[in-house]
């Protein structure tokens, strides 16, 4: 159940899309995102998600994974939709005490929720097609310039990669501890909010303990191999264009003029 | 609480490129009061195995029935089996939650509704039987060492009062010291309360004196199945799956090869004394 939060996670398939290089992934992931908010009509999304259906083809990703990432973003997606539909003024079409529903807002709830779930979906297939290692490579790379006015970005994007390894292992960590105390007989479906929000503690109790007891190993094996920052740190495969990269280039900056141009 | 698995399989991430038979056919038999040791080499399905016991996992495939009643029962309590079916995870002691020793372990009694006198003195009895003194009652379980921490574990699990006592390699991590003491309290419990007990380990040394029926798994299938004496024979065999007969008992089937008239249910050094003074 916990496993099957995918969202933030690496799906190897060994396809064309893995093995571009991480920098190219996520100058994409950016065309892609902007190319989803220059619209202002249906129509806008066709080309966006014609782009998408290509890419996660291609990646060779199974569509259940791709769906199964959008669960846990199930909760927003459902707000917005909500918020739409009942917070946009225009023709009113069915009224029920002080509730109205009015045609803009059907219109502007499908819209935005349509958005968001390309844009989960199109972000997530970037971390599922690039190795927590790569991303940070890529990371450190794009926000290189930053250094200039003192950010941190080797050290912010070593974080962000060892976040996102930590994810599985948390995960599998939680549903162990769940396990063990579903056999002492704890029970997290039944009862109210109090009732649940307390059967919680005898999993977050543990799971902070083995995190904090992880970090501390994961700091002292990190030191024992003499890691102290970015500063004069060399990489053992340096990020380098092939030619599947460039061509990845063009095809994304086609598809930046195009989405902009053809309407 | 007979236990009956009939050819159960388990896929772990169907559908994806994690998939993982992790069990692969299994059936069993599992009677009362059996003390039964579960052997394989590491990822071989053992853990999997027993969570199938007591209802966390469910079957990919096959059907499970306890007591004669199958999981797939409608009217089937899952309640009720954790209470028949106790298990001690893997490193128990990374599920201490409570701010003392004795909240810990009355942490599954008061699940199941015990009323408060008796849950206490379950918990009483069972911190007694793993051997805990009762001044570490109210310290908190995080402040223990390792092998305390382990105890009040199983004094949790065992508070319940299962039938069926289900151990996921309990003496891991531990000195030598350590590993005998906890077996052969888990010796003792099986003794005093006379339930079934099945001891999970990779180790054939650790389980070899205590228990009367082997299991050995290997890739997710059940490789043999009988009587400690009968599954060390198949030494070769078993090397071959990754695993290893006592020193103790190699030495003897070699010696019997060799044709000195000895036993072969030799599994301790005490035995061995005794076998070879006769
Ligand atoms: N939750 C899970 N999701 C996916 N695969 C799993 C999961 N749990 C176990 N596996 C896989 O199933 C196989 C059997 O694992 P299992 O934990 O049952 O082995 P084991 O015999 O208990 O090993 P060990 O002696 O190391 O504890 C392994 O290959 C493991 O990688
Ligand atoms: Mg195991």
């Amino acid at each position: 159940m916990l496993r099957d939060i995918t969202i933030g996670q690496y799906y190897p398939s060994g396809s064309i899309i893995h093995r571009l290089d991480p920098r190219v992934k996520f100058a994409g992931t950016f065309v892609y995102i902007v190319s989803l908010f220059v619209f202002k009509t249906f129509w806008g999304f066709l080309p966006a998600a014609v782009w998408l259906i290509t890419l996660v083809i291609m990646a060779r990703i199974p569509v259940k994974y791709l769906l199964k990432g959008l669960r846990p973003m199930l909760f927003l997606l459902l707000f917005m939709a909500a918020m739409n539909l009942l917070m946009t003024p225009g023709e009113v079409i069915g009224q029920w005490w002080i509730i109205k529903v009015t045609k803009e807002g059907i219109r502007s709830a499908a819209f935005m929720s349509l958005r968001l779930a390309l844009l989960i979906m199109g972000s997530s297939l970037m971390t599922y097609t690039t190795t927590p290692t790569a991303l940070t490579a890529a990371m450190e790379h794009i926000f290189r310039p930053l250094k200039i006015i003192r950010v941190p970005v080797h050290e912010l994007a070593m974080m962000m990669s060892i976040a996102l390894r930590f994810i599985p292992i948390l995960l599998e960590e939680t549903d162990r501890i769940m396990k063990a105390q579903q056999a002492r007989g704890a029970d997290f479906e039944s009862g109210g909010l109090i009732k649940r929000a307390k059967a919680m503690l005898p999993i977050l109790v543990p799971l902070f303990v083995s995190a904090f007891r992880r970090a501390g190993d994961l700091a002292q094996a990190m030191e024992a191999r003499c890691y102290h920052g970015g500063k004069g740190r060399t990489k053992l495969h340096p990020l380098k264009y092939k030619l599947r990269d460039i061509i990845a280039y063009i095809i994304m900056i086609g598809y930046l003029v195009g989405c902009i141009f053809i309407p | 609480m007979s236990i009956i698995l009939d050819h159960v399989s388990h896929i772990y991430n169907p559908g994806t490129t994690f998939e993982k038979r992790a069990l692969d056919d299994i059936s069993l038999v599992i009677p009362d009061g059996e003390f039964i040791g579960l052997i394989g080499h590491t990822g071989s399905g053992k853990s999997t195995l027993i969570q199938h016991l007591n209802g966390l996992l469910k079957p990919s495939s096959g059907n499970i029935f306890f007591n004669g009643q199958s999981i797939f029962d409608n009217d089937f309590k899952m309640k009720d089996l954790r209470r028949e079916v106790g298990l001690v995870f893997q490193y128990p002691e990374y599920q201490l939650f409570e701010v003392s020793v004795i909240k810990d372990v009355l942490f599954g009694p008061n699940n199941l509704g015990m009323k408060t006198l008796d849950a206490e003195v379950a918990a009483y009895a069972a911190l007694k039987s793993v051997g805990i003194d009762e001044s570490l009652l109210d310290v908190s379980p995080l402040d223990l060492s390792g092998g305390q921490k382990r105890r009040v574990a199983i004094a949790g699990v065992l508070a319940m009062k299962p039938k069926v006592l289900v151990l996921d390699e309990p003496a891991a991590g531990l000195d030598p010291l350590g590993r005998r003491e906890i077996l052969d309290t888990i010796a003792n419990i099986r003794k005093e309360q006379n339930i079934t007990v099945i001891l999970v380990s990779h180790s054939m040394e650790d389980v070899a004196q205590y228990v009367e029926r082997i299991i050995v798994m290997n890739k997710g299938k059940i490789a043999m199945d009988d009587t400690p004496q009968e599954v060390y024979s198949h030494d070769e065999e078993l090397q071959a799956m990754g695993l290893d007969i006592p020193e103790i008992t190699r030495l003897f089937l070699r010696l019997k090869k060799e044709g000195y008239r000895l036993p072969t249910d030799v599994f301790t050094v005490d035995q061995a004394y005794e076998a070879m003074m006769k």
